[in-house]
């Protein structure tokens, strides 16, 4: 028996896209970022638009109850853009929050609902040390039976890459050269957390030991610094510092629309022509640890509604919390075979910005920064201003990006939203 | 024992009486561990409580150096890691668990496919709140 149509009731368009600037901001509080996404999303607009005509507010946000003691993060978003009586709500899938938020958006606007909403995520971090911070994220796991035994999310990934390389010989070479990748891109976007490449990293942790008067460490490149674990420590081994993202604040949104009124806002709307959600096992009732079957489960879905195969992707924002889990995303995404494949494709060049399927552009989780509840989001912003032709520096000049993809983990893959966009 | 009901609670209390519990399904023969009160494979609610070996196989770990609040206040940090890993159970199923008895300090020797047995640790409780995480609680691990 398979109920439904898997199709949209109607077509939805993104016509406007923004984001805080990613970061530690001991200035700002959730709201202030979201309101800083608005701002940046406004301008977007090509042809502009009238703020009372948007109908309803999606807003990721996974732990601001841990975070800044504070829920109802809808509203206070509603309220501080001043879009107050519109409904609000907030929607909670950890990591993947605000994937599901503009999910959300779009089936209500399909459903014929509104015609108009804005959706988005937001997430403050940087006020809880790092012990809590731990802590806040493994919430995310089940922890009846993972974060109260002693797992923590670069644990969880971190159990995933121990089974795919005793099942795949992957090496944690292998996974570093997806960071080297990520950092190469990130070094392009001026909203990035660490807008450097990790060689940039490497010399100024060397000229910052010269100016102690300590031994200044001769590492030949990247690799050989990325292998010293007196600047790079292991968190959760085989996971070291440099294999996850960091702890970061910010926060996205997008204008969605029917895609009937889209060229009212804009002569290139982005339209959201597949979507997939799946929910997923604790890690120890999955059939597989060397890929996230949530994460496939979704992709299936997007594909089938957009009537598009992994080989019709120009390119593709993918969950990079850990360096494994690009890994495993872009072998279940069906970009390529699970194994030695997906494991050496960065080293190989084949994911790089000039690579044939050129992944997380932006810089990823890795390099970008993982506000968690506005990860989703934001990477929407990214494949929107890469569609057209907007990502200055960092932008893919190698193929003409006509379809697009992103791929939202939520905990450890508890969840997963894969989404698929084309320009016209 | 059909009258105890299959809950995290249930659980947790045949663990502090140092006893690994699994549900079993009285209609399709699935065996769930941790315990579940509703079959995944045949969506009965027709379960019944089996003790385990507690015999097992490590099947994927890590080795943890920054861990949550109580395995911080249990001692752990960056100079003392401990293991976590997945083990499967001789009767099939597949937990988490703390992984004792294992090199930590060489993660690189840690193997998969070594067989593991059943131990208990005790805990604080997972919790923000500090009057909730204070209370001791009995915690499944293996030892190698």
């Amino acid at each position: 028996m398979d109920r439904g149509k898997h199709r949209l009731g109607r077509g939805v368009a993104i016509v406007g896209a923004g984001m805080s600037a990613f970061g530690i901001r001991p200035d700002v509080t959730n709201r202030e970022l979201f309101a800083e996404a608005f701002a940046d999303m406004k301008q977007s607009v090509d042809k502009g638009f009238d703020q009372q005509d948007i109908e309803a507010l999606y807003v990721g946000n996974c732990g601001a109850e841990m975070w800044e003691s504070q829920s109802v993060m809808g509203n206070l978003c509603a309220d501080i853009i001043g879009l107050t009586p519109r409904p609000a709500r907030k929607i909670e899938d950890a990591c993947a929050s605000s994937s599901v938020a503009v999910r959300d958006g779009v089936i209500a606007i399909a459903s014929g609902l509104y015609d108009m909403v804005l959706a988005g995520g937001t997430e403050k971090m940087s006020s809880l040390s790092t012990n809590w911070t731990t802590m806040a994220l493994a919430c995310g796991s089940d922890t009846a039976y993972e974060g109260s035994v002693g797992f923590t999310f670069p644990g969880l990934y971190a159990t995933m890459a121990t089974a795919h390389m005793h099942a795949h010989g992957t090496t944690h070479e292998d996974m570093l050269q997806v960071a080297i990748k990520n950092h190469n891109n990130g070094a392009l976007n001026p909203k990035a957390h660490f807008p450097m490449t990790i060689k940039q990293v490497m010399e100024m942790r060397a000229a910052k030991a010269k100016e102690k008067g300590g031994a200044i460490p001769a590492w030949a490149d990247e690799m050989e610094f990325l292998n010293d674990p007196r600047y790079n420590p292991v968190i959760a081994w085989p996971n070291t510092l440099f294999d996850c993202c960091p702890v970061t604040d910010g926060s996205a949104c997008l204008l969605l629309v029917a895609e009937e009124i889209a060229r009212e806002f804009t002569d290139t709307p982005i339209y959201i022509i597949g979507t997939g959600q799946a929910s997923g096992h604790d890690l120890h009732d999955r059939d597989t640890l060397t890929a996230i079957p949530a994460a496939k489960n979704a992709a299936r879905q997007a594909y089938e509604m957009a009537g598009v195969g992994p080989q019709d992707i120009k390119i593709a924002e993918v969950h990079d919390c850990f360096t494994i889990a690009e890994i495993m995303a872009i072998a279940d995404l069906g970009f390529f075979q699970e194994g030695k494949e997906a494991a050496t494709a960065a080293y190989e060049g084949k994911t790089t910005r000039d690579g044939v399927k050129p992944i997380n552009v932006s810089g990823g989780l890795k390099c970008k920064g993982h506000p968690v509840g506005a990860t989703g989001a934001a990477q929407m912003v990214e494949i929107f201003l890469q569609m057209r032709g907007e990502a200055g520096k960092r932008q893919v000049t190698t193929t003409d990006i006509d379809l697009a993809l992103n791929h939202n983990i939520g905990a450890h893959g508890t969840t997963a939203v894969v989404q698929i966009y084309e320009r016209r | 024992m059909k009258e105890i009901p299959f809950t995290i609670a249930s659980f947790n209390t045949f663990l502090s009486e140092r006893k690994l519990m699994a549900s079993r399904c009285s209609s399709c023969g699935a065996l769930w561990l941790p315990p579940r009160p509703i079959c995944l494979t045949c969506k009965e609610d027709n379960m019944e409580w089996e003790e385990l070996s507690g015999k097992g196989t490590l099947v994927a770990f890590t080795v943890i150096g920054v861990g949550p609040m109580p395995m911080i206040e249990a001692g752990y940090g960056r100079d003392n890691p401990y293991c976590v890993g997945i083990v499967q159970v001789d009767e099939g199923p597949r937990i988490g668990a703390q992984i004792l008895g294992v090199d930590v300090a060489h993660p690189e020797n840690i193997k998969i496919g070594t067989p593991v047995a059943s131990d208990f640790v005790e805990r604080g409780s997972w919790h923000f709140v500090e009057e909730v995480a204070k209370a001791r609680k009995t915690y499944l691990a293996f030892r190698a």
